[in-house]
């Protein structure tokens, strides 16, 4: 309902019952507040956001009152400037400044800080305590994060996002009155995969990114570039800060219908991998340096002999065309196994058939009911397993609805819910991190979690099912969104054809979510190769070119290592010194993510763009750059977009993918550098002057590399370099760019969506059941570990558990293995050592091993 | 029943607890039997007309309370309402529910099930502070008793009324005597209040219908269903019903309980005591526990209810009078108690978390003489800008603020002597 507010002496529109603060925020006020945030609504505990408030034209007093717990009334009228109200928000500045550190100029938050921010919008500004301030200790959070508890506010929002909103329970807030404090009970690496959004949430010091912290670099001091993370399907938006031609941080992006405020700590931290001590720098030719010159010559003869072209789900859309250009469509083959580029294809060709509409990540949080089928969604796309979370949350805020209680009031939210959940239903094989937010924790082994969503799909066509299935059904046919998850986690193909029969019962009112593997898995298979490893090894031995991609990786080492022994030359195009590089005869050095502009297809088919960060050197160009230049495929002063031209010439159905992000030359520069970037004319630490003789505009992007350009609300969201603005320095800034707070960005979300629907359903996938002696596959996954990539992001690697090697204890006994016992695996040792673990299906082994095995796994007992 | 002193008339001059035979024996739980035998409505109606002030501080009345407790079934969700005795007595200078649970516990039974009658609830619980160990086991012991004679259970006294009764004793914080604390503290979280709307009697322990009533209100209750309501008010001196247990503390020559009529004057209660102790000479005191703002001799025959001491600038609180005399300094009291609110804050909002900390630190420094002029006018703006309602999550602060801005008000000029050196009073200047 409309309601007419009177908001600083201005008639606005604003909603009945929503909260004042956020009203005012989104009208171009900026009241100031702390513990009040875009995704975690309305506490009340820091009381900065007072304003006087007025009922109505009969009221002449008015009342001081906190925004943020403030319900919109038409008539009323707010003065956010009234002196009695500006003298209180100082005076809440001075009394948190009683305690907080005088540090400013040596802490990493120091001008991209929300205090600081406040504390100048409130006016406080002599110290009238002289007492001594009280000191806290601190704690080592492990490799993501600082912990400075001396400059805490107690805004307690760090402990509302680690607890109530993703799940995590091993961070707390303790103690009482002014000595509260926010951690852990013992020191330790924070649980939560999601922990690094502590540096963000928090609006000081007390939490930033460690990575960061140890290559700092001052926040107005370094570019700032929009960016898509590349470490799963999800492809959320990230901001990537450099300086000196190094990276410094990886923030969140606001992107309103994928993360909107969060990123998981695997896209947070893998970035690193950019500058990781594995980066390639030099051609080498047989394990020897070689000249760029000589390297090209030695690529261009392959391929004038007719080379096999290996793509990658990792690469860019435009790196792996300029491959499939280079070598011809017939010869253009993915880097993953012939299974994996039938079961991606397939999918595509699911959400392009469905009666569902495709779910964004934003979807997930408004689903009254979902089913996941088979996926450990926390580890293979961690950011929609957080929305699932908010999904569950979904029944609590009807009934506390019911009760008049809105749902920006969170704490009164979650006690007036009841512990009401919606229904979520968690089919997999072992326990799951999602289960304390899932109605139906279900266990199933993997060849079993496909059968139990058609015994649901049978169910909603009225026919008999299993029980479990039954209620399911009956969940997923009550609601009026219900959400289908499946993926590739299990390296199957058939959950994701139960999810079709699902949706296909559900009909229009389903939204469904299906997660390749890799952040451009799409766009690989959109570009339709000729199959994946094992079809490569079945044409004709040639050269292989082999873009950015660790083979080992992505398919059977056997298939790999015949694939590789069989070539005559293996060229290897990559950032990254791996597995593969190591095989191959001729390396070739490519730039990474941080250097390359790209276009990425993510998991509901949205092309996106990610910027470079920094100039790539000389001798690692973009890859799609390297190819150019060994096959002739464009012209000396190519850009991205006459890639992207070709490419909607060449395949219509990517032809979306040029109108990811404005074309490089449409518009003056945008600035990357803050306006207040020091040392503009410096050298940097690789001897170049930013604003020397090097080209200002990146002729990809249309990103200046500079400060000199267009910044604010004059660039489109997908150039947008940060929501920072005089005045709001920090993350909060980003609301001013949301059209409703949590709602799509002014400017529209960035992102062209590929898939159109159309009416053929497919051929339907069966998975292989493999015969033979030995144990079954069930892969392990975890949020901190998927790729090379990620194996190369120092933190990350930091963080990253040790492989596991899972046994049902009767199995064990059986193949006389002990807990702890140091296993062959395929008659090779493994690195991990036998766990007993009752909740394996029997006859299964879990193993963290890389995708793409087929064959049965024997296990025996090292000698 | 005795006829004026309804809450201590009976109790044993030991003050051990009654059995259930001697209780019901001096007429015990005759009115639980009365109240089954009416309508939920119609004890509602009759404790209004009663006009029952809620005993906890608040003086909110009882009735009004009650009244916005749905009848099973109709409100959203599923489960049963709640009534909570709120035992977490922690006011600076209360000491009055302590001797009910310890002396009187059936008469807090009988009291709560009537009350849980009246709202509809199942399920009442009895939070106690842990410190009040002969409460609980007094408490425990009486519902026990209660059990075995279906005076609680199911189908109580062949009524259909159905009640579990507990209790629980509680790790025990100021704040937990907040009733939307100590819902979210009995529920296992931590002790910070909770924003009203929504009222506990919307959405209260794990989200149901839940009413908390103070002890001493709720051992009213089985008194006014015996006697009925015309009698409650003839108790009182005043328009607010009942007896109050009036607790005196201070200097005072024999602080001691006293239950008297509602309205009785502070001049009656501490000639009771004996008179004023140490100078002998009364400088001023506080009508209802830490969180009342000083009052003057003057105020000595002001009737003590909610009305009249809320007309003369305090508060009736919990009835807790702490006496001053001439050579006690109220900035050395005023110190203590808001050392005792900074550390008893529960931390959730800057202004009590950070500002009372700061205040308490000043009035020390006050004390001790190495206070600035500055600070004064901190004390002065502390008070004035963290006092008013609204300012604060909860009331804690703004209660504490109370003797804050009396003693700035009433004895200004003794607070900036203390400028020169520290106290006057303890220097012997005064």
């Amino acid at each position: 309902m409309t309601a007419r507010i009177e908001l600083n002496g201005r008639w606005v529109d604003a909603t009945e019952g929503r909260d004042l603060l956020s009203t005012c925020l989104e009208n171009g006020v900026d009241v100031p507040h702390f513990c009040w945030h875009g995704a975690l609504g309305s506490v009340g505990a820091c009381r900065l956001c007072a304003v006087r408030v007025y009922s109505g034209p009969d009221d002449t007093m008015g009342r001081i009152e906190m925004s943020c717990m403030t319900p919109v009334r038409d008539g009323m009228r707010v003065e956010v400037e009234d002196a009695e109200a500006g003298r209180f928000r100082a005076h809440v500045i001075e009394w948190l400044m009683l305690n907080h550190p005088h540090d400013c100029a040596v802490c990493e938050e120091g001008g991209a800080c929300h205090l600081q921010d406040m504390t100048v919008a409130t006016g406080h500004r002599n110290r009238r305590s002289d007492a001594p301030k009280r000191t806290h200790a601190r704690q080592d959070l492990g490799p993501f994060l600082t912990h400075e508890m001396n400059r805490c506010i107690a805004c307690y929002r760090c402990v509302r996002f680690y607890r109530d909103y993703a799940g995590g329970h091993d961070f707390n807030v303790f103690g009482a009155h002014d000595r509260v404090w926010f951690g852990r009970a013992e020191a330790g690496a924070l649980d939560s995969p999601f922990a690094g959004n502590l540096a963000e949430i928090c609006p000081t010091g007390v939490f930033d990114d460690k990575p960061w912290s140890q290559h700092y670099a001052r926040p107005w001091d370094m570019t700032e570039t929009p960016a898509i993370c590349t470490h799963c399907s999800v492809g959320c938006n990230i901001t990537l800060h450099e300086r000196a031609g190094t990276l410094r941080k990886v923030q969140n992006r606001y992107h309103g219908a994928i993360n909107r405020f969060f990123l998981c700590d695997r896209g947070r931290f893998g970035p690193w991998f950019v500058d990781a001590p594995g980066r390639i720098t030099a051609p080498r030719h047989n394990g020897a340096d070689v000249t760029p010159d000589g390297a090209l010559a030695i690529a261009r003869q392959a391929v004038a002999n007719g080379a096999i072209g290996i793509g990658s789900p990792r690469a860019s859309l435009e790196a792996n065309f300029a491959l499939r250009e280079m070598v011809g469509p017939d010869r253009f083959f993915a880097g993953i196994s012939d299974a994996e580029v039938a079961q991606v294809a397939r999918m595509l060709a699911i959400l392009q058939s469905t009666p569902a509409s495709i779910a964004t990540i934003k979807d997930f949080e408004s689903a009254d009911a979902a089913l996941v089928l088979g996926e450990d969604l926390t580890a293979t796309a961690p950011r929609a397993a957080l929305a699932l979370r908010q999904a569950a949350r979904g029944a609590e805020k009807a009934l506390a609805g019911e009760k008049g209680v809105p749902d920006w009031l969170d704490q009164a939210v979650r006690v007036a819910g009841e512990g009401r959940r919606s229904p979520i239903a968690l089919v997999t094989p072992l326990p799951d991190a999602l289960d304390d937010a899932a109605s139906h924790p279900l266990r199933r082994a993997p060849d079993q979690v496909a059968a139990f969503g058609f015994a649901v799909a049978a169910a909603l066509r009225g026919e008999a099912a299993e029980p479990e299935a039954m209620a399911v059904a009956a969940a997923l046919a009550q609601a009026s969104a219900p959400l289908l998850v499946a993926g590739l986690g299990l390296s199957r193909a058939e959950p994701a054809e139960a999810l079709a029969a699902i949706a296909a019962a559900l009909g229009a009112k389903a939204r469904i979510a299906l997660f390749p593997p890799e952040a451009n898995s799409f766009g690989l298979a959109l570009l339709s190769p000729k199959g994946g490893l094992e079809s490569a090894l079945a044409a004709n031995p040639a050269p292989l070119i082999v873009l950015e991609n660790d083979l080992f990786q992505r398919a059977d080492p056997a298939a790999v290592n015949a694939l590789l022994s069989r070539a005559p030359l293996t060229i290897a195009l990559d950032c990254l010194d791996t597995a593969t590089t190591a095989r191959a005869g001729l390396v070739l050095p490519v730039a990474s993510m941080a250097e390359a502009t790209g276009t990425y297809v993510n998991h509901e088919g949205r092309a996106q763009r990610s910027l470079a960060a920094r100039r790539p050197t000389d001798s690692a160009p973009a890859a799609w750059r390297v190819l150019s230049q060994i096959g002739g495929l464009f012209a000396n002063n190519a850009r991205l977009d006459d890639v992207l031209a070709r490419l909607a010439t060449k395949i219509a159905t990517l032809a979306g993918a040029a109108t990811a992000a404005p074309l490089a030359d449409a518009m003056p520069p945008v600035a990357r550098a803050p306006e207040s970037y020091s040392g503009r004319t410096a050298h940097d630490l690789a001897g170049r002057v930013a604003a020397g003789t090097l080209p200002q505009t990146d002729p990809d992007s249309g990103m200046g590399w500079s400060m000199e350009g267009r910044r604010g609300a004059d660039v489109p969201p997908a150039l947008s370099t940060g929501p920072h603005r005089p005045g709001m320095h920090s993350v909060s800034a980003a609301y001013a760019a949301q059209t409703t707070i949590g709602g799509p960005l002014k400017g529209g979300d960035p992102g062209a969506l590929l898939l159109v629907k159309t009416e053929t359903p497919g051929q339907a996938l069966t998975d292989p059941s493999p015969k033979g002696d030995g144990l079954r596959w069930l892969p392990l996954h975890t949020p901190f570990s998927a790729s090379e990539t990620d194996h190369a992001s120092p933190p990350l690697a930091a963080r990253a558990p040790a492989t596991q090697l899972l046994l049902h204890p009767d199995d064990a006994a059986r193949l006389g293995l002990m807990a702890g016992a140091q296993a062959l695996v395929d008659g090779q040792p493994c690195a991990a050592r036998v766990t007993l673990d009752a909740c394996m299906p029997r006859g299964w082994v879990g193993l963290t091993a890389p995708r793409g095995r087929s064959h049965l796994v024997t296990l025996g007992a090292a000698p | 029943m005795s006829d004026t002193l309804p809450l201590t008339g009976h109790a044993r001059a030991d003050r051990t607890p009654h059995s259930l035979a001697e209780w019901r024996a001096i007429g015990g739980y005759r009115a639980v039997e009365r109240a089954l035998q009416m309508t939920p409505l119609e004890l509602v109606n009759l404790v209004d007309a009663a006009n029952l002030n809620g005993r906890g501080g608040a003086g909110f009345q009882a009735a009004k309370k009650w009244r916005f407790m749905p009848p099973v079934g109709t409100s959203p969700g599923i489960g049963s309402n709640y009534l909570i005795v709120n035992g977490d007595e922690m006011e600076p200078g209360a000491f009055k529910d302590r001797f009910l649970l310890e002396a009187m516990p059936h008469q807090v039974v009988e009291g709560a099930i009537i009350a849980a009658f009246a709202t509809h609830s199942a399920q009442a619980i009895i939070l106690i502070r842990d410190d009040y160990r002969a409460g609980i086991t007094a408490i425990r012991r009486a519902i026990a008793e209660a059990e075995a004679a279906n005076l609680l259970g199911t189908n109580i006294l062949g009524s259909g009324f159905n009640l579990h009764m507990r209790v629980h004793p509680s790790a025990g914080r100021y704040i937990v005597g907040e009733e939307t604390a100590l819902i979210s503290a009995l529920e296992g979280g931590r002790a910070i209040p909770r924003k009203r709307p929504p009222f506990p009697a919307q959405s209260g322990l794990w989200g149901r219908p839940t009413t908390v009533n103070n002890v001493e209100t709720i051992s009213l209750v089985p008194h006014i269903v015996a006697n009925g309501a015309q009698w409650f008010r003839a108790l009182s001196r005043t328009e607010e019903g009942g007896t109050k247990l009036y607790g005196v503390s201070g200097m005072v020559k024999t602080p001691q309980l006293i239950e008297a009529p509602m309205g009785s004057t502070a001049r009656e209660l501490i000639d009771r005591c004996g008179g004023v102790s140490g100078t002998g000479v009364l400088r001023c005191f506080q009508p209802g526990g830490g969180a009342t703002p000083f009052l003057e001799p003057a105020d000595l025959d002001t009737p003590m209810d909610f009305g009249h001491m809320a007309k003369a600038h305090s508060m009736l609180g919990t009835g807790a009078l702490i006496v001053l005399d001439t050579g006690t300094c109220p900035v050395a009291v005023t110190a203590r108690h808001i050392a005792f609110y900074a550390r008893e804050s529960c931390g959730w909002c800057t202004p009590c978390r950070e500002g009372l900390p700061w205040a308490a630190r000043i009035l020390t420094a006050l004390e001790d003489g190495t206070a600035k002029p500055r600070d004064i006018e901190i004390l002065r703006m502390t008070a004035a800008e963290a006092g008013p309602r609204g300012r604060t999550f909860c009331d804690l602060m703004g209660g504490a603020m109370g003797p804050l801005a009396s003693l700035l008000a009433r004895f200004g000029d003794l607070v900036e002597a203390h400028l020169d050196g520290g106290c006057p009073i303890r220097r012997g200047q005064l």
